[in-house]
Formats: C-alpha cells, sequence, structure tokens
C-alpha cells in the first residue's frame, strides 16, 4: 500500500476513531470522556489553525495562544454582558455561538494581520521571538485589566447556545466541536491543494526561488498568517464555552508551545496531524496523569524523542514524508 | 513622590537589569556561538538556586550554598550538552525550541521530584543584611551587594573573551566555524565549555536572586523570557548587547511599574489609574521590544552583519 | 538601434569600501546572447543581484522593456518579465519536476490568490507545464522530486521553470556549471534556439560555450566593463588578455 494510501486510511481512522468515543463514554457510562473528545477536537481545531502558518508556511509562531486567548475573551466578554444585560460600546451581549464565533475570527483576524505585518519583516529566531513578545503583551494585558477579571479570569455562567442544540449537554457540544472539525480540516485541504497552498508551501521551502518567478513571500504568507489566527481564535472562543471560563492562562507561553507540541506529535503540515496531536496529548495527561503526578517529566521524554528521532511525527511514522508531487 | 523614592527604584531597575545579564550572557553566547536557541536555560537558573537554597540550607553558609549552586548549573549544563544539545546544533530552530521546551517539563518535573512540591527559602548572608547610607537614600545591602556582583561578573566575562585563550576561540567561533575546526580547535570540547559557561552564569543568578524571592519550581520561565527580550532587543549573540538591552529591560520595567500608575492617577480617577497604569508597565518591556525589531529587525547591537 | 530589452544605466554598488561594481552600463538586445565573464571576484554576481532586484543600486538605474524597475523587489521584476535561473540549482526541493514548472506558470499566470480549485486539476497549468518539460527533455521525469533529480537534470529544470515564465529576457546564471561536455552541448545548442524567443544575459564560467554562444561578450573586471565586443574583438583586445586571459598564460 503507498504512503498516500496510507495516509488516507490513518485519517478516517482517526476521524471515526473520535467520532466513536462518545458512544463509548456512554456505553461505559462516563460522561467525562465525551468531554476529553470535545477538548481533544477544539485542541485539533487550534491545531489546524496553527498548521497552515507553521506546517505549511514555514511560519514558527511563538504566540498563537494570543489567539486562542482573543477567542476565548470575544465569548467570555459577550457571554458576561448578555448574562448581566449590560450594553458593550452601545451594544447588547450574546450568548449565541454563530455570532461570537464571527466576531471571535474577526477580531483574531485584525490582531493577526498587525502582529503579522510586524513580525513578518524579521525571519528566524527574531519571527520566534517577536511572535512571543505580542503574545505575552496579550497575556500581561488581561493579566493587568481588572474590568473583566484580571488575573482571577471571567467565568461564562451559562454556556452559549448553538441553534437547535442544547449544548448544556455534553454529546451535543461534543457534535458541534466534531462538526467544526471537520469543517476546519476541510478548509485547510482546500487551501493547501489550490493556487495559494502552492505557492505558500513553495515559499517556505525556498523563498528566494518563489520571488525570482514572481511570487511574493511577504503578502502570501501574511495571508495565510491570518488565516491562521483566525481559526485559532475560533478555537478559543470554543475553548472557552467549553471550560466555560477564560482566564490570562490561555495567552501564556506554554499554552503557545502546547499548540506547537500538538502539531510536532502529530505531524508538521498533515492534514490530521493536529488531530492525532491533540488526541495523544490529552490521552498523555489522562492516563500518565492517572499514574504519576509526575507525568509531565514522561511527555517531557516522548516529546524530546519525537523531535530527535522520529520528525515526521505519528504521521510521519505511520504514512511516511508528506506527498507534494 | 520624592527623590529618595525615584533614586530607589532606580536602583532596583539596575539590580534586575544586571541579574538580567547574567541570564542573557549565557542565551546569548550560546546563541552566538552555536547557533542554538535554549529555552532550558531558565531551568539551570533554577538549579542554581535550589542546589544553592539546599547546600546553604545544609551548611548553614550562603556562600558554599552559591558555589554550590553555581557548580550545579555547569554541571547539569554539561551534561544536558553532552546528552541532548550536541544533537540539535545542525537542525532548524524549530527543533530546537521543541527540544529545548522538552527540557523544561523534564527538568522542572525531575526538580519537584528531588525536592518536593513546595518553595524553598534562602536567606541572605548576615554580613548583607539591612540597608547602607546613600546620601539621601537607604538602600538594601543585599541589593547593592548584587550590583556590584553583576558589574564586577561582567568585567570578568568581558576580560574572558577579550583577553584569554577561549575567548579567541569563542571569537572565532562566532564568526566562522570552519576556521577554527581547520586551526585545530576541539569544537565539541568548545561548545561543551560554552554551554558550561553560560548554564553557571544562569545558576549564580538564580542563586543571587532566591535570596530575596521564594526559590520554585518554574521560577525560571518568566526571567528566560525576559532574558530572550534582552538579547532580541541587544542583538543575538553580543555581549554588549545583551549588556544595554538587560539594563533597557530592567530600569524600563521597574520604573514603568513604579511611575505609570502614579501618571494616570494625575488625571484618572485612583483605582482605574491603578488598573490601566499597571497593565501598561507590564506590557512596556514588549512593546519596546516590538520596536527595536520593527526599526531595527537585527536588534541594537548586530553581531553579524 | 532598437530599444533595448534590458539595460543598465551607470549602475553602482559598494559594500563599505569595496566597490563591487562601478559604473556599469549594458544592454540586451532582441535577439542576442550577451554574455558577462570576468575572473572569480569580479562582481558578476553582485550584478546578477542588482539586476534580479535582490540587491539595489547606490546610484545608476535599471531599465526593463523601457521602463525603469530599480525600485521593484524581486518578485515584481519577474513578473514584467525577467526569467532568472540560478548558480546553484535553487528548485522547490520537495515538488516534482512538473509543479516545479506549474508553480512557475501559475505566478506568471496571474495570481497566487485563489483558494478553492486544486491545481492538480488546473488542466491548463499541467498541460502546458508538461509541454515545457517536454521541450527541454525532462518529459519522462516529471514526477520525480525535485530533489532527487541528477545534477544535469535539475540544470535542465532550472531553463524550464524559466521558459515557463515566458519572459522578455533570460537572466541564466552559470547555466553550464557542473555539466559534463556532453550535457553542455546539447545546452548549447538549445539556448541557441532559446535566443529567438527571448534574449539571454548569460554569466558563465566555461569559455568554450561562452565564445560558441554570445553575439556579444562583456568582460567585468574589479566591478567595472572594461571591454564590450563580439567573441572576436574580444579574443583580440590587449587589455583583456592582459587582465583575464593573462592569468590562463600565466
Amino acid at each position: 500500500m503507498d504512503n498516500l494510501r496510507k495516509e488516507w486510511l490513518l485519517n478516517a481512522l482517526l476521524a471515526a476513531a473520535l467520532f466513536m468515543v462518545p458512544f463509548w463514554a456512554w456505553i461505559a457510562s462516563e460522561p467525562f470522556i465525551i468531554t476529553l473528545a470535545t477538548r481533544i477536537a477544539i485542541l485539533a481545531i487550534a491545531g489546524v489553525g496553527l498548521n497552515i502558518a507553521l506546517g505549511l508556511g514555514g511560519m514558527v509562531s511563538f504566540g498563537h495562544a494570543l489567539y486562542l486567548g482573543i477567542g476565548g475573551y470575544v465569548a467570555g466578554i459577550a457571554a458576561h454582558h448578555a448574562f448581566h444585560g449590560t450594553p458593550i460600546l452601545g451594544l447588547p451581549g450574546t450568548n449565541q455561538m454563530l455570532p461570537i464565533w464571527a466576531i471571535a475570527m474577526l477580531f483574531s483576524g485584525a490582531i493577526a494581520a498587525i502582529v503579522g505585518a510586524l513580525s513578518l519583516r524579521t525571519s528566524g529566531i527574531f519571527f520566534i521571538m517577536i511572535t512571543l513578545a505580542f503574545a505575552q503583551m496579550g497575556f500581561f494585558f488581561t493579566l493587568s485589566w481588572p474590568a473583566y477579571g484580571g488575573e482571577d479570569g471571567l467565568p461564562i455562567f451559562m454556556r452559549n447556545q448553538f441553534p437547535g442544540l442544547n449544548t448544556a449537554r455534553p454529546w451535543e457540544l461534543f457534535l458541534v466541536a466534531y462538526g467544526v472539525l471537520i469543517l476546519t480540516l476541510g478548509v485547510f485541504a482546500t487551501l493547501r491543494a489550490a493556487r495559494f497552498g502552492a505557492a505558500l508551501m513553495a515559499i517556505r521551502q525556498n523563498p528566494d526561488r518563489a520571488a525570482a518567478i514572481g511570487i511574493s513571500p511577504f503578502g502570501i504568507k501574511l495571508v495565510a498568517f491570518i488565516l491562521s489566527g483566525m481559526i485559532t481564535g475560533l478555537a478559543g472562543a470554543m475553548m472557552a464555552d467549553l471550560t466555560r471560563f477564560v482566564s490570562p492562562a490561555m495567552m501564556a507561553w506554554t499554552m503557545s508551545g502546547e499548540l506547537i507540541v500538538i502539531i510536532i506529535l502529530g505531524g508538521v503540515g498533515r492534514l490530521f496531524g493536529p488531530v492525532a496531536g491533540a488526541a495523544i496529548l490529552v490521552g498523555f495527561e489522562v492516563f500518565f496523569g492517572g499514574l504519576t503526578e509526575h507525568w509531565k517529566l514522561w511527555l517531557g521524554l516522548v516529546l524530546l524523542a519525537v523531535v530527535l528521532f522520529a520528525r515526521g511525527g505519528l504521521i510521519g511514522l505511520i504514512a511516511g514524508r508528506a506527498q507534494n508531487g | 513622590m520624592s527623590l529618595a523614592l525615584v533614586l530607589e527604584q532606580l536602583l532596583n531597575g539596575v539590580q534586575f537589569g544586571l541579574m538580567l545579564f547574567l541570564m542573557s550572557a549565557g542565551l546569548t553566547l550560546v546563541f552566538g556561538v552555536m547557533g542554538l536557541i535554549n529555552l532550558a536555560h531558565g531551568s539551570l537558573y533554577m538549579i542554581g538556586a535550589f542546589l544553592c537554597a539546599a547546600v546553604a540550607g545544609a551548611t548553614g553558609n550562603f556562600w558554599l550554598g552559591l558555589v554550590g549552586g553555581i557548580a550545579a548549573a555547569a554541571a547539569a549544563g554539561a551534561l544536558i550538552e553532552v546528552v541532548v544539545i550536541r544533537r540539535l546544533y545542525t537542525r532548524d530552530h524549530l527543533d530546537q525550541v521543541l527540544a529545548t521546551f522538552a527540557l523544561i517539563l523534564i527538568l522542572s518535573e525531575g526538580v519537584r521530584m528531588i525536592f518536593g512540591p513546595f518553595p524553598l527559602y534562602l536567606n541572605v548572608p548576615d554580613m548583607l543584611r539591612g540597608t547602607v547610607s546613600l546620601g539621601i537614600v537607604e538602600y538594601s545591602r543585599y541589593r547593592l551587594a548584587l550590583i556590584g556582583f553583576g558589574l564586577a561578573v561582567a568585567l570578568g566575562l568581558w576580560a574572558l573573551i577579550a583577553r584569554t585563550r577561549l575567548g579567541i576561540q569563542i571569537r572565532a567561533g562566532e564568526s566562522d566555524r570552519e576556521m577554527i575546526a581547520a586551526l585545530g580547535v576541539n569544537i565539541r570540547a568548545l561548545y561543551t565549555i560554552v554551554f558550561a559557561l553560560g548554564a553557571a552564569l544562569a545558576g549564580l543568578a538564580g542563586a543571587l536572586v532566591g535570596a530575596i524571592q521564594s526559590v520554585q519550581v518554574g521560577m525560571g520561565e518568566p526571567v528566560l523570557i525576559l532574558a530572550f527580550v534582552v538579547i532580541v532587543i541587544g542583538g543575538i549573540g553580543s555581549i554588549k548587547g545583551a549588556m544595554v538591552g538587560a539594563l533597557l529591560v530592567g530600569v524600563i520595567d521597574t520604573m514603568g511599574r513604579f511611575l505609570l500608575p502614579r501618571i494616570f492617577a494625575s488625571f484618572l480617577d485612583t483605582s482605574q489609574a491603578m488598573g490601566i497604569g499597571a497593565a501598561l508597565a507590564s506590557m512596556l518591556i514588549y512593546l519596546l521590544m516590538a520596536l527595536v525589531l520593527i526599526f531595527r529587525p537585527k536588534g541594537l547591537f548586530p553581531a553579524h552583519g | 538601434m532598437a530599444e533595448p530589452v534590458l539595460s543598465l544605466k551607470s549602475i553602482s554598488k559598494s559594500f563599505g569600501a569595496l566597490k563591487a561594481s562601478d559604473d556599469v552600463s549594458l544592454t540586451l538586445h532582441t535577439g542576442e546572447i550577451h554574455a558577462l565573464i570576468g575572473p572569480n571576484g569580479a562582481g558578476k554576481s553582485t550584478l546578477m543581484g542588482l539586476v534580479s532586484g535582490k540587491l539595489t543600486p547606490d546610484s545608476g538605474s535599471v531599465w526593463l522593456d523601457g521602463t525603469d524597475v530599480t525600485g521593484l523587489s524581486v518578485a515584481r521584476r519577474a513578473r514584467r518579465g525577467l526569467g532568472r535561473s540560478f548558480q546553484v540549482s535553487s528548485l522547490i526541493p520537495d515538488y516534482s519536476a512538473l509543479r516545479n514548472v506549474m508553480l512557475a506558470l501559475q505566478a506568471c499566470q496571474g495570481h497566487s490568490y485563489r483558494f478553492l480549485r486544486p491545481v492538480n486539476r488546473d488542466s491548463a497549468l499541467r498541460d502546458g507545464a508538461r509541454s515545457i518539460l517536454g521541450r527541454v527533455g525532462l518529459g519522462p521525469r516529471a514526477s520525480v522530486e525535485a530533489a532527487t533529480l541528477s545534477h544535469g537534470e535539475r540544470r535542465l529544470l532550472e531553463i524550464a521553470v524559466a521558459l515557463a515564465l515566458a519572459p522578455r529576457c533570460f537572466l541564466l546564471d552559470e547555466p553550464m556549471a557542473g555539466l559534463g561536455s556532453e550535457g553542455t552541448a546539447r545546452l548549447v545548442g538549445f539556448l541557441r534556439e532559446l535566443k529567438r524567443e527571448a534574449p539571454i544575459l548569460l554569466i558563465e564560467h566555461d569559455m568554450d560555450a561562452v565564445f560558441q554562444l554570445a553575439d556579444r561578450i562583456s568582460v567585468l573586471v574589479y566591478g567595472r566593463i572594461i571591454a564590450t565586443g563580439t567573441a572576436a574583438e574580444i579574443r583580440a583586445n590587449p587589455q583583456v588578455r592582459a587582465v583575464y586571459l593573462g592569468e590562463d598564460a600565466t
């Protein structure tokens, strides 16, 4: 079986397995597991976002937690005002997921446009550090800005609503997250196969060549960075609804690190890389976290081994190198 | 707001900046010579603080603790370099970031396993307790000693790099790796030494700061990020840049936190002013870094052309 | 004489105290191959950078098709018809030969901000790329990744990519480098045909190839052009013999 087929089979298997988890939880009557599966799906959406910038475009953003946090705070603030019946900038709050998602993507996209336009003037380690610096600004801003909870964070008393579903039920919330995940995976696959993806991946491999045939790296990378921030922002809004809580910790640099880890564990630039990576990370936390309080030591060792010896991540390990031909 | 208070804050800023310099010097050397981003540098700071607190606690002697902290950080640095870091020199930045991120997880949990989950406390040595009079301000004797310490180490580092054989090899390593290999320098050993030297400086900073803060797991990461801000502002690979960047960051951060809420209080009500002032102050150095990178994309003192 | 396709007007560029290009003027006309030769360190790569847009000159200007392109980026110059090949093969390593050429076609036929339609089903790109690969003799190797092609094949792919841009002029940086004598002979024949499509500014180390191919030759020494003329004129030029060929004689 060739590698391309293997990857498709593995992807289908991952998608099916994630979908089956809640059934298993229902049979085993462990509703907690449904929440885990929802968390995996939402982390995977955030990872798909980062995978556009990092996997396709080679932009090592060490500050994607910023967009996660922006999305989270949009959801939190909208729900806060809806709950208290107070207006924000003259507009009423809302507890509907769809408009919240739109606003979250708008805001994270706008901030990503500013951060990207400034950061893409640099490259290499400077790019890593400047994206980190912008995320730290967001982190410290939310930490010391008292209006929405400051370092205590902001609770969402009533989970936001999705038309036709009862999001208070774990199973229905999972469906929402799973649906959005499949949609974003579709967006990723379409982008990658289109002219835009061809140009973006070419720029990653050889920016000088891309420029010499007339493709300006800056514009293409900036658009990719903005799309990337928007999808991660969407995941942030959903994450806030899952935990019914937002806090500056969503923007912490360790969160940015975790998002990169998700992609690396799964496979950089691979369609289902973030899904595999999120499943490994959450699974690891739950399984080893139950065995030992020092599970992070083992996570560190596994991560180190993957970086040093298995650079393709899980999907690379099973399906071989990425095919771009 | 009295002049004495401003002066005290200014001295605090300089003291903070010099401790940041100790952290940044190692980070910038390792990047300049080996081209490596080391996120685990903060863990070496933590190891220095923990070992200093443990040895000082067991012997009752701060200075023995300090030596122990430096030695432990240097040894840990050398060990990490030989086992892991060495494999990363030829890898891209993404791999370096991830592998050293993994090292943070391993070292933090390792320290937690050995020393337990609770913070340790490290006392200021008796001879440095209390305050000393500097004309208009009574200043902490220990913090003043930290300033002296920082300056002395900076001077020593400068002498090491400018005047010694090792320094010549380090400078050659920054400009041309093939050439020093051709000159018959043992690059592997040189890299291990440079890494251990950076680790020792981080350990020293951790031990010194440990006496004015609590010694706990995770103490290294905030300092690590500040040290990155410092070397990016200063120009990665440049010791001089690290010094200038460290003092800038130390003074601006300290003075910002002190002054901004007071400035806002002059035209806003106090609670609002405190909030906005504090929010802005905590973002100030990141703003500075972003500005520097936008106008000088390679930092203030670019090490290479 | 008709207006040149490409012209450099009194271009100068210094790096610190080093004058890498010193008042260089040069033209490229329809139908010709203009070769640029010179000893190592004469400033050929600097000049190449100035023409392609990687470097900006301290003074002087670059004109393409009658417009001043001095202030334009590499990508914008490429879109205006500057087809460049690289000295060291510089392709998209993970892309197949076909996709390398398709990417160039995509870049020259409009823009890359199309997010929906898969390139693989874009028959205009695919068929166009196939026929160009056929022209340079790489047809059977279309689906091989650039990174696994042989050195000679990569040089041909460089030419194919430049061809795909349907440029107003070609900028070829040492296309013969590392080719065997057989490969060089084939490429010489190919370039002779290529110049009918668009003129070629050729930087080349292989003197035999240059003297066979070039309609005009310019000799660059220490950043200055010391002579321009036909192959026969350059051979006979005493200054060139002293500075340049003299090195071979000793």
